[in-house]
């Protein structure tokens, strides 16, 4: 089947099949920031916004995105290099393959979240998982980045 | 030192953090999709496959099945040749040994005619009693390799008729007679689990023919020169027909140093010259590939009154499960690099079996069974000093290595000739570390009034720092036609951030900065050798041999500046920028040298090349300290401190080390507490999902405190050690110590739970 959908800001017209994922769908399409790591909606590395709002691309089925908009990191390259700087001079970007999801999550953090605590960006967070830093590189990279002292 | 020991950030940071298509399956283009039809028993023969109607599937390009592979026997292990892991498998075999073991490659079009052939695959199997428990493996009535071709390089103590997959043993001294005068004697049983690597990044690999019939296989892979082997042997074709890729990697934590997928897409574009392509999904994963050896440890340790140990004796048990990767090396290593830590003992024993049993197989894992040997050792020191009454810090200052003494079995040791310990400040590791947790104040614990306890507990471990006499790498750096320099390497960088490390070297050696030098790794056509990244090898034995290349090509540049300039070669030095006279005068820069070596004038291309393989392997120390509150109701644990002080020598990046240390930490802490590799009564993998095997999210990970008390290695790059895996080890035994000194309840078999607390707890009540 045939949807439209606007991709970072540019309108793409896709062939899918009717039981295709959109992190399927996104990835055959070039978007190739987005990984998947679980197929059970429990990793987050597939994180991409859906009208703005962090989901888990893994777990929608792509015609229910036809006419909406979908940001993926390619599309907010200067605000994902933002917060990278921070998290890279932490060194806590380690292997990288959760980054992508991780930022988008995190971006998306930063708009919702006014003033957050440590404790509200750790469950803001806990549904994107590292198993390479541990998690508490990543928690000074963010508190920087959200001047949160 | 300009550059080694800052804090710089990783050279590829940026692009692997914003989500540039830099990993393997970004850069596939239009293979095959390969699926595995996965055998639904424990252990089987198959007495026929029929594969007719799937062949027939319109978009079907091969089915394979056993009557269609090569018939010779190999490991996946990634180890240097000869291998030291028995040659027990075929890509395809009319027996299947555990849930999940490979029956069928289906390659198609794509992935949904890939899964519609499967189905469509008929197979009739003769099924027998599985060898499940690993305690029982030896007396089993099943055989798990029945084979007769089953082959080893050398005897690693084989005996297939009773499941042995290998066997080892190591004494010094008279056990025996050290313990039966010795005034104390602990003795008790330790479990550790199977543990999963749980990578973000899944297996996978394609390959394809090149523009001269060669195999190309792009894999993430930590071993791409052993996988050109394994390859070559499985499917019996030349090495050199073989070239294997290494893109950016996801993470690999000794899962990536066995070679679980790279034979099947390899073995797809022989058949049918097509590119093809496989991706393991996260099941896949868990539950057909490998995990760590679980094993059972029985430790008996003798000492006086005062606690001066006089004798330790390690009896093991390891499950390999369905084949033998790895099995006698972890096996070894769980003794050889744990007992070394209390030399004072007079004698020291660790020997033992390592069984098959139709699971998945068990391979490499960060800390390669020093992690399991650390858990029991460390355990039952906790339960000597408990025993005798002294606080567990200060049994191990009195017995503990330290520098400049030796141990007969530290790594390059031999016979009479025992290793000295060049570097060591595991003391002032245990000093600092108790300053940093209380231990002094929080020591043994303290009530907090509301039903919940909270106490510390401690460990030591150690590690090495490549296999003495076995590793061995090269490195090749080239002075490029404007003056900046390619470091070419066969080791694989997979997050941890060894491309950029070993950069840093270089950049130290020819006084240049980081900008200067574009490193590259791992390309088996154009890199040097090197075995791989294991065994914590990357900045020692890789570093080495970095500094070898790069003051040859230092050399090299004084000596063709001398026959541009007419200078001697004795009247030169070279600062990173300009060759100089000695009088500081400048005599031609390095832009000026490159370009004119680089044109008809010169007529030489400088490249520096170095090799290094250690006749020892230095060890790195930590020493870990845990905080932990138990509630005395419900058993229920919560972390609260973790503390771990790292000697690994001169700390080349402080910034990539200590979140390697972390990283390590709760790698560990998620097998102290969390994480395990469960089966059913069927032996069909139950966690095979982050929804059932659970590892460390945010919420479980409270505070986390990382120190170094840098020590000076002297066969070390710039006095450095390893880091990789010793940072794993502590905080199992650390977390047993400190809930036993919360609760008086010991854990002795992983993962600690709440059940397992509450259960102790209850019988220590009655």
């Amino acid at each position: 089947m045939k949807i439209e959908v606007m991709i970072n800001n540019k309108k793409i017209a896709m062939e899918i099949e009717c039981d295709e994922f959109l992190a399927d769908t996104l990835r055959r399409y070039g978007f190739l920031s987005v990984k998947k790591g679980c197929d059970t909606g429990s990793c987050g590395l597939c994180t991409v916004w859906l009208e703005d709002k962090p989901v888990l691309s893994c777990s929608i089925l792509s015609a229910r995105v036809n006419g909406k908009q979908i940001t993926t990191i390619e599309g907010v390259q200067k605000e994902a290099r933002e917060f990278a700087d921070f998290l890279v001079n932490e060194g806590a970007e380690q292997c990288g393959f959760c980054s992508p999801g991780f930022i988008m999550t995190v971006l998306a953090m930063k708009k919702e979240l006014k003033n957050p605590t440590e404790e509200d960006i750790v469950h803001y967070l806990t549904g994107n998982l590292c198993r390479c830093t541990g998690y508490v590189g990543q928690l000074r990279a963010i508190k920087k980045y959200m001047g949160v002292v | 030192m300009k550059v080694v020991n800052s804090a710089i950030s990783k050279i590829d940071g940026m692009d692997i953090a914003t989500g540039k298509p830099v990993y393997t399956d970004d850069l596939d283009n239009n293979s095959l999709v390969i699926k595995i039809l996965r055998s639904p028993y424990a252990f089987a023969k198959i007495k026929n496959i029929d594969t007719q109607k799937a062949e027939k599937l319109n978009g079907v390009e091969c089915i394979l099945t056993h009557k269609d592979v090569p018939n010779i026997r190999f490991t996946t292990a990634g180890q240097s040749y000869p291998e030291p892991s028995p040659y027990d498998r075929l890509i395809l075999e009319e027996y299947v040994r555990y849930v999940g073991d490979e029956v069928a490659i289906i390659a198609a079009v794509d992935e949904k005619t890939a899964l519609k052939a499967m189905k469509l695959i008929k197979v009739d199997y003769e099924v027998y009693k599985p060898v499940l428990d690993f305690e029982k493996a030896q007396e089993h009535k099943s055989i798990v390799h029945p084979e007769d071709d089953l082959h080893v390089n050398f005897d690693i103590g084989t005996n297939k008729e009773k499941n042995i997959a290998a066997s080892y043993k190591t004494e010094v001294g008279d056990v025996e007679a050290e313990l039966k005068n010795s005034e104390v004697v602990v003795e008790e049983t330790y479990y550790t689990q199977a543990q999963a690597h749980g990578m973000m990044e899944t297996y996978r690999a394609f390959s394809y023919m090149d523009h001269n019939g060669r195999l190309t296989i792009v894999s993430a892979t930590q071993i791409p020169f052993h996988v050109r082997r394994i390859v070559a042997r499985a499917l019996q074709i030349p090495k050199s027909k073989i070239r294997v890729i290494k893109p950016r990697i996801g993470g690999g934590f000794g899962g990536k140093q066995t070679a679980s997928v790279e034979i099947f897409p390899a073995i797809v574009t022989l058949k049918t010259g097509k590119p093809a392509k496989i991706v393991y999904d996260r099941k896949e994963t868990f539950s057909c590939t490998t995990s760590r050896h679980a094993m059972r440890i029985k430790v008996k340790i003798g000492s006086d009154k005062e606690g001066n140990i006089k004798a330790i004796d390690m009896q093991a048990l390891s499950d390999t499960g369905a084949y033998g990767e790895h099995a006698w090396t972890v096996f070894s290593v769980a003794g050889h690099k744990t007992l070394p830590l209390y030399n004072q003992a007079k004698a020291v024993r660790y020997m033992g079996n390592i069984v098959y049993t139709n699971k998945m197989t068990a391979g490499a894992l960060r800390g390669y069974g020093v992690t399991q040997g650390t858990f029991a050792l460390e355990s039952a020191i906790n339960e000597l000093a408990a025993k005798l009454n002294i606080d567990p810090a200060k049994l191990r200052e009195k017995n503990i290595i330290k520098e400049g003494e030796t141990n007969p079995i530290l790594g390059g040791s031999k016979e009479g000739q025992p290793v000295v310990l060049a570097s060591c400040t595991l003391d002032r590791c245990i000093e600092k570390g108790k300053k940093l947790i209380g231990w002094n104040e929080k020591y043994r614990g303290k009530d907090m009034g509301n039903g919940k306890v909270r106490a510390v507990g401690m460990a030591i471990t150690m590690q090495g720092s490549g296999i003495a006499e076995i590793d061995t790498a090269s490195a090749e750096i080239k002075l490029n036609d404007d003056g900046f320099y390619t470091l070419l390497l066969g080791a694989t960088d997979m997050g941890q951030g060894s491309d950029t490390i070993l950069a840093q070297m270089g950049a130290d050696v020819l006084e240049t900065t980081m900008d200067k030098i574009i490193v590259h790794t791992a390309d088996t056509d154009i890199s040097p050798y090197d075995t791989g990244s294991y065994a914590s090898s990357t900045t020692y034995v890789t570093g080495n041999a970095v500094i070898k290349a790069c003051e040859d090509i230092k050399n090299k540049i004084l000596e063709n500046a001398a026959k541009l300039s007419d200078i001697s070669k004795e009247d030169l030095m070279f600062d990173g920028t300009f060759v100089k006279k000695t009088n500081e005068e400048n005599v031609l820069s390095l832009d000026e040298i490159a370009q004119r070596l680089s044109t008809g004038e010169g007529k030489n291309q400088l490249i520096g090349v170095g090799s290094f393989g250690g006749e020892t392997s230095p060890p790195p120390f930590i020493a870990g300290f845990a905080e932990v509150e138990v509630d005395k109701e419900s058993g229920k644990i919560d972390l609260i401190d973790y503390v771990a002080v790292v000697d690994c020598g001169t700390v080349i990046n402080p910034k990539l080390a200590r979140i390697q240390v972390e990283g390590g930490l709760v790698q560990g802490i998620g097998m102290a507490m969390y994480e395990d590799v469960r089966y059913s009564d069927a032996g069909k993998m139950q966690t095979n999902t982050f929804m059932q095997y659970k590892i460390p999210c945010r919420k479980d990970i409270a505070n986390i405190t990382v120190d170094f008390e840098s020590s000076y290695e002297p066969t070390g790059p710039f006095g450095a050690k390893s880091i990789g895996e010793v940072v794993i080890n502590t905080p199992s035994p650390a977390i047993a110590n400190a809930v036993y000194n919360a609760v008086g309840v010991n854990v002795r078999s992983l993962p600690i739970t709440p059940e397992k607390i509450l259960i102790g707890l209850l019988e220590k009540n009655n």
